[in-house]
C-alpha cells in the first residue's frame, strides 16, 4: 500500500471542492466565505507541495510559501474591511453589500 | 510503510472532515476552530510527504496568525447567528450541483494525468524523490539566490497589507480627550500665565 501522488491530489481536490461549495452555501456570512477561500488556498498548497516533492524540485515549495504570504495579506485586509463594514452598517450580510451598485 | 499509509489516511480523513465542518457548522467560532484543525492536519500531511519547512510555516503563520485573527474578528463582531443561516438550504441544490460538477472535472483531469504516459504519469509512478540535503536547506538555497527578488516583493506585499489594515481600521473618534504634548509645549506664554496686579488690601 504505497501512498502516491494521486492520493494527495485527491485530498486537495476534495478540499477545493468544499471551499467552492462553502462559498455557495454561506451566501450571507462573509467570515465563513473568507475561511472557505483559505481552505481553497490550502488545497492549492497541497497540490503545489506534493507535485514539488514528487518531482524532486524544491521550487514548488517556494511558490507555496509565496501563496501563503498572499493568503495572509488577503485575510488581514479582508477582515479589516469586514470590521469597518460592521462598524458602519451593524451587520455582515453579503446580500446587503450593494451600496456601490449603480 | 504500512504505518505511513495508515497515518496518511487518518490525517487526510481529518482534513477533509474538518473542511466539511468549516462549511456546514452553525456557529462561525466552531468554523474557525475546525479550520485550525484542518491546518494542523494538512501540516501533518506535509510532514509525511517530507516538506517539513512548509509544514512548520503552515502551523506558525496560519494557526498562529491568520486563524487567531479570524477568531478575534468572529468574537469581536456581534453577529446574529440565525439570520446568517437563512440562505443555506435555498442555495443547497445549485451549490451541490456545481460542487459535484467541479469535483468530477477535477477527478477527470487527474484520471487523464494518471492514464497518460507523459511526464506527469511517470512523475506519479516514481514515488517521492529524496533530496540529498534536508528540506529547509534546499529551500533556503533556492529562495535566497534565485528567487531573492520574489522574496523581497512578498515582504513588500505584507507591508502594504499591514499599512492597509491599519489605515482601514484606524479612526479618530470625536469627543475623546487625550493628552497632546506638542500642543502643551507650544502654547504661548500669554495664554498660559496672566499677571494680575492686586491692589493692596483688596482681593483679586
Amino acid at each position: 500500500m504505497i501512498i502516491g501522488l494521486g492520493h494527495y491530489l485527491f485530498v486537495a481536490a476534495v478540499l477545493f471542492t468544499m471551499g467552492v461549495l462553502g462559498i455557495f452555501l454561506n451566501r450571507k456570512n462573509v467570515i465563513v466565505i473568507l475561511m472557505c477561500v483559505e481552505l481553497m488556498l490550502l488545497a492549492v498548497n497541497i497540490n503545489l507541495v506534493s507535485f514539488s516533492v514528487f518531482q524532486g524540485n524544491v521550487v514548488g515549495q517556494v511558490f507555496a510559501m509565496l501563496v501563503l504570504t498572499v493568503a495572509a495579506a488577503e485575510a488581514a485586509i479582508g477582515l479589516a474591511i469586514l470590521v469597518v463594514y460592521f462598524r458602519n452598517r451593524g451587520t455582515i450580510e453579503v446580500e446587503d453589500i450593494n451600496a456601490m451598485k449603480g | 510503510m504500512i504505518l505511513q499509509a495508515l497515518a496518511f489516511y487518518v490525517f487526510a480523513f481529518v482534513v477533509m472532515a474538518s473542511g466539511a465542518m468549516v462549511v456546514v457548522s452553525r456557529n462561525p467560532v466552531y468554523s474557525v476552530l475546525f479550520l485550525i484543525l484542518a491546518f494542523f492536519n494538512a501540516a501533518a500531511l506535509f510532514l509525511l510527504i517530507g516538506a517539513e519547512f512548509i509544514a512548520m510555516i503552515l502551523v506558525i503563520v496560519y494557526v498562529g496568525a491568520v486563524a487567531v485573527l479570524f477568531l478575534f474578528v468572529v468574537m469581536m463582531l456581534d453577529i446574529n447567528l440565525t439570520e446568517l443561516r437563512e440562505g443555506f438550504l435555498k442555495y443547497l441544490p445549485i451549490g451541490a450541483l456545481i460542487g459535484v460538477i467541479l469535483f468530477a472535472e477535477i477527478l477527470f483531469g487527474l484520471g487523464v494525468i494518471g492514464s497518460d504516459s507523459g511526464t506527469l504519469a511517470s512523475l506519479a509512478k516514481g514515488g517521492p524523490k529524496v533530496l540529498p540535503i534536508d528540506n529547509t536547506r534546499a529551500i533556503g538555497r533556492v529562495l535566497y539566490t534565485q528567487y531573492f527578488y520574489l522574496f523581497q516583493v512578498s515582504g513588500l506585499v505584507l507591508l502594504v497589507a499591514m499599512i492597509g489594515a491599519i489605515v482601514l481600521t484606524l479612526r479618530s473618534r470625536p469627543g475623546v480627550r487625550r493628552q497632546r504634548i506638542d500642543d502643551q509645549l507650544y502654547r504661548p506664554v500669554g495664554e498660559a500665565v496672566t499677571v494680575v496686579k492686586v491692589p493692596t488690601g483688596e482681593g483679586v
